[in-house]
């Protein structure tokens, strides 16, 4: 699993990919690779199973299991899924280079509403016991 | 199926909360002044008190319960009425989780018996008021043609960017009213905002963070986590060609405003985009001014937006 911190800057830079579909395809899978993060913090083995024909859902799913308050990217999970959709059905459209913007700025929301619980449960890498390695790896 | 909500929502029960007499006294204003506007009484709900929030709910849900469930017995048995109206998503969804409760869960009308018995007021039972936000006030209430009829200088030229929150809709299974087909509100894309102000002249804009947090949990324990996740918010609402948030809930509003400034601050981005309650755009639109609206309360400063729209 890559570190927190390189999926942020993927989102943060936006991604330069050869054509829009698969950009799109990218942002998708960041947003997967960010609930994956939660999943595995918890302890739990992040699920491959899909919900509504898409992973990240299923893996929104389960990771809303026990945890209503995780609902509140319920709808962030499914824009992204929304502009994955008009991207990738319409790569030549005119509007796909603004619809990629709008699909980079979803995928930011779901990173910082995650990592944001991640920080206030102290979970994963925001782990206090886990400080130490975290600091040396990124000096 | 017989829709008497015109007849009914004309006079109300008005639960304003804490926030609408503090941070979100603009909200208070607006709601009130459009009320008067459009013909719709509101009849402020006697010696209320907390909703519960958040700080009570964190440490007993049962007695948040009870708070809220206070609020409606006063509405419905001090006052008479059959609908309450809180304007704040907090309020507002802790009243329905309360309804819900009380309808479903024999610990929580146990509770509740006990502390209304002790506090001397008669108890709250499931069913008894219906609660509504002030959104579907005034679209069941007036409704959009209701609307257009009394607009008296268009929003036409105000892109606007209807954002909800997180707690307009969520948990589905305490607004069972949601999610009923044309004509009811979605709680996976809210529309009533959006419909309303289309009424009144506005362009909206497609903005895909509608319900997103906005971290107004996490506003004291972790500012710069809240921060992000309005500036996010901000630039969405930029990025979709919007130049104001309409908001309806008080927590959602302050939290714009205040993270706006504070990310420029903390991390040196501007967003200009303007935030006011969708009640201020209304009421503008019926005809109010900005003053009788509060828009010189908000910090989010809009004056110069809507002289050029030509509604101040």
């Amino acid at each position: 699993m890559r570190p927190l911190s390189t999926i942020e800057s993927e989102i943060e830079q936006g991604v330069a990919a050869a054509d829009a579909a698969e950009s799109a395809r990218h942002l998708l899978s960041l947003g997967e690779e960010v609930l994956e993060h939660w999943m595995a913090a918890k302890g739990l083995k992040p699920t491959s199973g899909k919900a509504e024909g898409f992973r990240l859902l299923g893996l929104h799913r389960q990771s809303a299991k026990g945890d209503p308050s995780f609902n509140a990217c319920r709808e962030t999970c499914r824009e992204l899924v929304y502009h994955y959709n008009l991207v990738t059905l319409e790569p030549g459209h005119p509007d796909a280079a603004q619809r990629l913007v709008m699909m980079r700025l979803v995928a930011a929301h779901i990173y910082y509403f995650v990592s944001g619980k991640m920080q206030t449960a102290q979970l994963g890498e925001f782990c206090c016991s886990s400080r130490d390695l975290r600091l040396e790896q990124a000096s | 199926m017989t829709d008497n909500r015109a007849e009914k929502y004309k006079k109300v029960a008005y639960y304003p909360g804490c926030a609408l007499e503090g941070s979100g006294h603009a909200y208070n204003r607006s709601t009130k002044e459009v009320g008067k506007a459009l013909g719709l009484e509101l009849e402020d709900v006697k010696n209320w008190n907390c909703c519960g929030a958040m700080e009570v709910k964190n440490v007993d849900p049962k007695v948040q319960t009870y708070l809220s469930s206070r609020v409606m017995s006063q509405a419905v048995n001090e006052m008479g009425h059959s609908v309450v109206m809180a304007p704040c998503n907090g309020c507002y969804h802790n009243l329905k989780k309360a309804e819900y409760d009380l309808k479903n869960d024999e610990a929580s009308r146990q509770v509740v018996n006990r502390i209304s018995s002790k506090a001397g007021h008669k108890t709250y039972q499931a069913g008894e008021i219906e609660t509504i936000h002030a959104l579907d006030w005034i679209k069941h209430g007036i409704g959009e043609e209701g609307l257009k009829s009394r607009v008296k200088r268009s929003l036409k030229g105000m892109k606007v960017a209807n954002y909800y929150g997180c707690m307009y809709t969520r948990p589905r299974h305490i607004f069972p009213e949601k999610d009923k087909g044309a004509g009811t509100e979605s709680t996976s894309k809210p529309h009533f905002m959006d419909d309303l102000l289309a009424a009144a002249g506005a362009d909206n804009v497609d903005f895909p963070l509608k319900t997103a947090c906005c971290g107004g949990a996490h506003t004291l324990s972790d500012s710069d986590m809240s921060t992000k996740l309005v500036l996010n918010i901000l630039k969405a609402a930029e990025a979709s060609g919007a130049n104001v948030i309409a908001t309806e809930c008080p927590t959602c509003h302050t939290g714009l405003e205040m993270h706006q400034i504070r990310a420029e601050k903390k991390f040196g981005v501007k967003t200009n985009v303007k935030i006011l309650y969708f009640t201020q755009l209304l009421g503008l639109a019926l005809g109010l001014t900005p003053r009788t609206v509060g828009v010189h309360e908000n910090v989010s400063d809009s004056f110069a937006l809507l002289k050029q729209q030509g509604l101040a």
